[in-house]
């Protein structure tokens, strides 16, 4: 199956993000720090991770998210497992 | 549980407690739903043996110090129980913080030996600072096949055969060195003996004891001084057993409760508040009729559990709220930060007792705890037994700073003779935190507020200003500091805790793009638990010492007594 493209990788976790913390799909930009645009605690961001590996169908240790808080770099690290 | 006042250090009290329950589980590590590891006290002797014996053959000598930075797994455990053995100094270091932080704080501790999982391995050799690294043998665990480790050693490979020689080490020697904070500038490293973590331990298990066959579920990181108490000491020295699990999903914490049938767990407010909101959400789900029900039965359990807990007549009127969290819990451990009395109660009228908690990394853990007899949400319980309580110079309500005496307190801080002796006072630890005493005459003690420039997490996290202060070096103002809101303008409630950046203009210059592009980028640079939250403009020269430091003390008074908390303009 062919990789796809980071950009489209990027948009992909931006509107599941959006859908399910139920935030307008265009306030989210992909520098965002995702804790305050989505108004959400470290807990709930690894209740993302689950939900982003259910979507691209790979595992994401915790620790992918150490350190991260906007989706570009999210983005990154899940386009290198895909 | 082994008779502690026989032992002179957490080395030889651990191997009496690996033959004293040889068939006893100790320890089962779990990912996600994947059981990975199960082992007894007899199985963990044997992967310990090895390790003990590599190290002596690496020269590791009484009192050298070995640094872990690990995630909650098995081969923590071992390794911290192996530097006992030889008689070492443990640091744990908070695997949260980055690489370049962990550099600084290796080095200050003056590590020989490092014990550390590999991801956080190759961002600390990616790091601009690698080549400072001190430490001399680096382990590295689970590093996969072909991997450049820099001049590591694989910790599964880390292992020589033989019987190793156990290292006697007397009370009063150092244990663990500790950070309680300082990557910034000035690290705090708490030096806590064998003595401060013996007494504790006993202390903490004459309230809420554990046996064979109890499980205690570690998910607070094992570096945070509850959890190695509760997590790893108090459970090894009475044959119980620690679950381990390698995430920290919500929905596998959740299943990890059921399939291990846990009694214990230690929790940050953090986590507590998000299993309320998880419970709520299904209450809500609920038919009116099944709702209607279970308010009453829980209605009918807060009146049956006024006086003490009974969670035999819980579990019987709320098996499905009990079977959720597995059926054996016994109670829910909280501490580290403020927890809201009203999530307390909630879990409380449920049957689930949360023993709310308050410690500090140099009071070794816990120095007051609620003993649930009865119950008071609102207070964090009362001193434990061997630790003395005051509160100093009190005000008109009885408030002022909290001040512990007690043999678990840690020596010192090390190589700062001047901090040390600012802390502790003629034996006191003066705690930077105000309380009072409730007027039950019971001794259980209410936190109001803090006297010292720091905040705390809802994730348990010490915030010291000073220590993110450099993320804002070049930021264009004339000059700026970093302080807790509260400590600005004291009040006396907790929670809410933020960081404020104050900034002086430079004359005649206007507050533009540039200033909010460069403090947002630059505070983005933070982990997101160490952000500041608000910025104030102030007008007039930072007072400052002869040496150009800031008067922060003074400081902070002008601005509390020139300025409104509603002035902060929130980032």
């Amino acid at each position: 199956m062919p990789v796809p493209a980071v950009d489209h990788t990027l948009d992909e976790i931006m509107n599941l993000a959006a859908a399910h913390f139920k935030v307008p799909r265009e306030k989210l930009t992909p520098d965002d720090d995702f804790f305050k645009t989505l108004g959400i605690d470290s807990l709930q961001a690894l209740d993302l991770l689950t939900r982003l590996e259910h979507h691209f169908r790979i595992e994401l240790p915790d620790y992918e998210l150490q350190g991260v808080s906007d989706f570009r770099t999210l983005a990154n690290r899940i386009q290198a497992r895909l | 549980m082994l008779d502690l006042r026989q032992y002179a250090s957490l080395g030889a009290a651990l191997q009496d407690a690996l033959e004293r329950w040889p068939n006893e589980t100790c320890l089962i590590e779990a990912d996600r739903d994947r059981e990975k590891m199960r082992l007894t006290y007899s199985d963990f002797r044997e992967m310990a043996r090895p390790l003990c014996r590599a190290l002596e053959d690496a020269d590791f000598k009484p009192g050298d110090r070995a640094a872990i930075i690990m995630t909650n797994q098995s081969k923590w455990l071992i390794s911290a129980y192996s530097i006992f053995f030889c008689g070492g100094v443990l640091v744990p270091l908070d695997y949260k913080l980055t690489a370049a932080e962990h550099l600084q704080l290796l080095a200050h501790s003056k590590a020989r030996f490092l014990v550390v999982e590999y991801y956080l391995w190759r961002a600390m050799t990616q790091s601009p600072e690698f080549p400072k690294l001190t430490v001399e043998i680096a382990l590295v665990t689970e590093a996969p096949a072909g991997a450049d480790l820099r001049g590591a050693y694989r910790w599964e490979e880390f292992k020589r055969k033989g019987e190793p020689q156990f290292v006697a080490r007397q009370r009063e020697d150092t244990a663990c060195i500790v950070y309680s904070s300082g990557t910034g500038g000035r690290p705090k490293g708490c030096v806590l003996t064998h003595d401060s973590y013996l007494e504790q331990c006993t202390s903490l298990t004459a309230w809420y004891p554990f046996w064979p066959g109890v499980r205690y579920l570690s998910i607070l990181p094992t570096n945070h001084a509850i959890d190695f108490m509760v997590g790893f000491i108090g459970p090894f020295v009475c044959g119980a057993c620690v679950v381990h699990l390698r995430t920290l999903r919500p929905e596998f914490v959740r299943d990890a409760f059921v399939r291990y049938r846990i009694t214990y767990v230690s929790l940050v407010p953090m986590v507590l508040k998000n299993l309320e909101r998880a419970l709520r959400a299904k209450f809500d789900e609920m038919k009116p009729g099944e709702r209607w029900m279970l308010d009453r039965l829980i209605g009918l359990n807060r009146t049956l559990t006024r006086r003490r807990p009974r969670v035999n007549i819980s579990r019987r009127l709320l098996p499905q709220v009990h079977k959720a969290f597995g059926g054996e819990l016994l109670a829910l451990f909280v501490g580290g930060a403020y927890t809201d009395p009203g999530t307390l109660q909630f879990f409380y009228d449920l049957g689930i007792p949360v023993a709310c908690g308050y410690g500090l990394t140099e009071a070794c853990t816990v120095v007051t705890l609620n003993d649930l007899k009865p119950f008071r949400p609102d207070t964090v319980g009362k001193p434990l037994p061997g630790s003395e309580v005051r509160v100093l110079n009190p005000d008109g309500d009885g408030i002022g700073e909290v001040a512990v005496r007690s043999p678990a307190v840690m020596s010192h801080y090390l190589n700062d003779p001047e901090q040390t002796a600012q802390t502790i006072v003629e034996g006191w630890l003066l705690t930077g935190d105000l309380g009072r005493f409730d007027a039950d005459g019971q001794g259980h003690l209410q936190l109001v507020g803090r006297r010292k420039n720091m905040i705390v997490t809802a994730g348990g996290k010490n915030i010291y200003p000073e220590d993110i202060e450099a993320v804002f070096d070049g930021l264009p103002v004339k000059e700026f500091c970093v302080f807790a809101e509260n400590y600005l303008w004291p009040q006396k409630t907790l929670g809410d805790e933020v960081l404020v950046l104050v900034a002086r203009l430079e004359q005649n210059q206007q507050l533009d793009d540039r200033f909010f592009e460069e403090l947002v980028a630059r505070n983005r640079r933070l982990a997101d638990f160490k952000r500041v939250g608000g910025y104030l403009l102030w007008e007039k020269d930072f007072p400052r010492t002869a040496s150009l430091k800031i008067k922060r003390g003074e400081l902070a008074a002008e601005i509390g007594a020139g300025a409104e908390r509603k002035s902060v303009v929130e980032i």
